[in-house]
This record gives structure tokens, C-alpha cells and sequence, in this order.
């Protein structure tokens, strides 16, 4: 009976603890058509930090709607997209990007697809000039040795009666 | 042909290799390229004097932790008796900035815990996090006599890192 009200007054505080987070204003919208296209144009090759498989144009996290919003209000005073791009690359690094600029830290990234491919490319290369090679090998005439082995065996089967 | 017989094998240990280090990697802890940059300005009112207002400027000439936190961030709770313990260790002055939060909130939630911040600032909407590439909080950020960067700590401060990271560069930049 009194775990039973400490679970209850464990899980009342636990409620309590989160109304702070969950009690959140409406979310402003965009008023310019233009300036939200824009924005969601930019959104949609971003990164949300919290959530890092999703853009920010996806994102239903607090800090991706703070940044729609910021995205915004950059648009609205009249800055660039590579503009607006620079800025949060500033605060929160390339990996905001979801095309990440060529760079030497990112060079391997970059190429290493189609490194793969190029040593994918001369492995299947070498191992074909092998095949080819052996397969040729093998079209050599029998020795004297194998013939003879062939002949013994073809008349075994000759020899044999079905019972 | 016995060499060759080596290769999955090689294949193998290679890639367990990288999968065994990237177990490893936390992939939210992104480098932050504030580094060694100046710390972004802000002007924000203090959390017991919202008259009063508080900029980074304000601090040159020493060596500060400004630490990003909430009274709706159950990380901050596990960190906060570290920092209680730091800011009375007097090595290092803590300054809090209160992200998102509530002004009532974040009073009654450091009158229950303790306060160890020399200063606590108040970001209401958000903004000054957006400067400082918050994207979690507990965030901390150890800036130096000429209010640059040195180190940031993304999520919870631990024994560890206060020992082993953040107190010897706080005595190497104040020597």
C-alpha cells in the first residue's frame, strides 16, 4: 500500500516536472508566401541538430521551429540564401548542411564513393583477366597420362551390366 | 592462392575495425566551429534583476563557464551539483544563461537546488542560443580573459571532464 502511493507520487511529480516543457506557444507562421518558400526551400537542406536524420523543414523539434522562425526573419531583412546558409554554418558547423562543402576534412566523404567504385572497378578487372587465363589453361590438350585414365574409365562403363 | 584465401579475412577485420570505433562515436557531439572564435555578444537581464543587464564584454579580463541551462532540463539536474561544487571550489566563476525557460520557473528551480552561478541571464525566446549553437541542453562553454571560446562541453558536465579537461585550461589561462 505505501509503494503504492510512493509510485503515485512518483509518477505525479514525474507529470508535474514536465508541464514546463510541454506548454508551448502557437507557432508563427509565415505572412509572405514568398518568404516561406524560400524558407522551407532552405529548411529542406538543413540539418536539424536535435533530430539528426531529419531537415528542419521536417522537424517538429523546438530548436528547428526557433530556426524556421530565425530562417525567416533572415529572409525578411534581405539576406541571400548563401547568406542565410553562412549563418547557421557559423553557429552550428558544416554539419548543418546537408550537402557539405568540398573541403579537405570532408575531401573522403566526397570522394569515397567513387574511390569504391574505381577499386571495385580494377578488383573485377583482375579477377576476369584471371578467369579468362585459367579458363584458357584448361583447354589444354589431355597429357598421355589422362587419356589413358579417360579410355580405362569409358570402357569401365562399357563393362558394367545393369543388374 | 594462399594470400588471396586472406582477403575476406582482411576485408573482415578491417571493416569490424570501423564499425568497432564507430560504436564509439556519439554522433551528437558535433564539432562546434564557434571554437577558438570570439564569444557572440548579447545583452540580456539578469534573472534576479531583469533591470540590470548582463554582456560578455562585462567579463573581459577573466576566465568564465557559461553554462546553458532550463528548469524543464532533467540533464541540468544531473549536472547541477557539479557546478554547486565547482562555483564553491572558487577556481572558476560559473554564469548561467536560462534557455527557454521561465523567469518563475528557473528562480524556484535554483532555490531548490542551489545557485551556483555568479550571474544567471535570461534567454527567453531562444536567440542568444541560436548565436551559440545550442541544440541541447546542458551546453558549456569555457571562454578566456579575452572572451574568446576555448572549450565546449555539449550535454551534461561530468567529474571527468571538469577534472581532466576544463580545470587545467582554466589554470592555464589564468597563469
Amino acid at each position: 500500500m505505501r509503494r503504492g502511493a510512493l509510485l503515485l507520487a512518483a509518477l505525479l511529480a514525474a507529470g508535474l516536472m514536465d508541464t514546463g516543457a510541454a506548454a508551448k506557444d502557437a507557432v508563427p507562421m509565415g505572412g509572405d508566401p514568398a518568404v516561406e518558400a524560400r524558407m522551407m526551400g532552405l529548411a529542406s537542406e538543413l540539418r536539424c541538430l536535435v533530430c539528426q536524420n531529419q531537415t528542419l523543414a521536417d522537424s517538429h523539434a523546438d530548436l528547428a521551429q526557433d530556426l524556421r522562425q530565425e530562417i525567416r526573419e533572415l529572409i525578411a531583412s534581405g539576406m541571400t540564401d548563401d547568406q542565410v546558409r553562412d549563418y547557421l554554418v557559423e553557429r552550428y558547423g558544416d554539419f548543418v548542411l546537408y550537402r557539405p562543402p568540398w573541403k579537405a576534412t570532408t575531401a573522403l566523404l566526397w570522394a569515397g564513393p567513387l574511390l569504391l567504385v574505381v577499386a571495385g572497378g580494377v578488383v573485377l578487372g583482375f579477377s576476369l583477366r584471371r578467369r579468362r587465363r585459367e579458363a584458357l589453361e584448361d583447354d589444354a590438350p589431355l597429357s598421355d597420362e589422362e587419356r589413358a585414365r579417360l579410355q580405362h574409365l569409358l570402357e569401365d562403363e562399357k563393362g558394367e551390366t545393369p543388374p | 592462392m594462399k594470400a588471396r584465401g586472406l582477403v575476406p579475412l582482411v576485408v573482415f577485420v578491417v571493416m569490424a575495425g570501423f564499425l568497432w570505433v564507430g560504436l564509439k562515436l556519439d554522433p551528437r557531439e558535433v564539432p562546434s566551429p564557434l571554437i577558438d572564435k570570439p564569444a557572440p555578444d548579447f545583452s540580456l537581464p539578469l534573472l534576479d534583476a531583469p533591470d540590470a543587464k548582463l554582456s560578455p564584454a562585462d567579463l573581459r579580463g577573466q576566465v568564465w563557464l557559461f553554462n546553458v541551462w532550463a528548469s524543464w532540463c532533467v540533464a541540468c539536474r544531473q549536472e547541477h551539483p557539479l557546478l554547486v561544487q565547482l562555483a564553491r571550489s572558487g577556481e572558476v566563476p560559473v554564469y548561467g544563461l536560462n534557455y527557454k525557460d521561465t523567469i518563475p520557473a528557473a528562480t524556484d528551480w535554483l532555490d531548490r537546488f542551489g545557485n551556483p552561478y555568479a550571474a544567471t541571464v535570461v534567454d527567453a525566446d531562444g536567440r542568444v542560443g541560436i548565436d551559440y549553437g545550442v541544440y541541447g541542453v546542458p551546453e558549456t562553454y569555457l571562454i578566456d580573459k579575452e572572451g574568446t571560446i576555448r572549450f565546449k562541453q555539449i550535454g551534461p558536465l561530468t567529474p571527468v571532464v571538469i577534472e581532466k579537461t576544463i580545470l587545467p585550461l582554466v589554470r592555464e589561462l589564468n597563469a
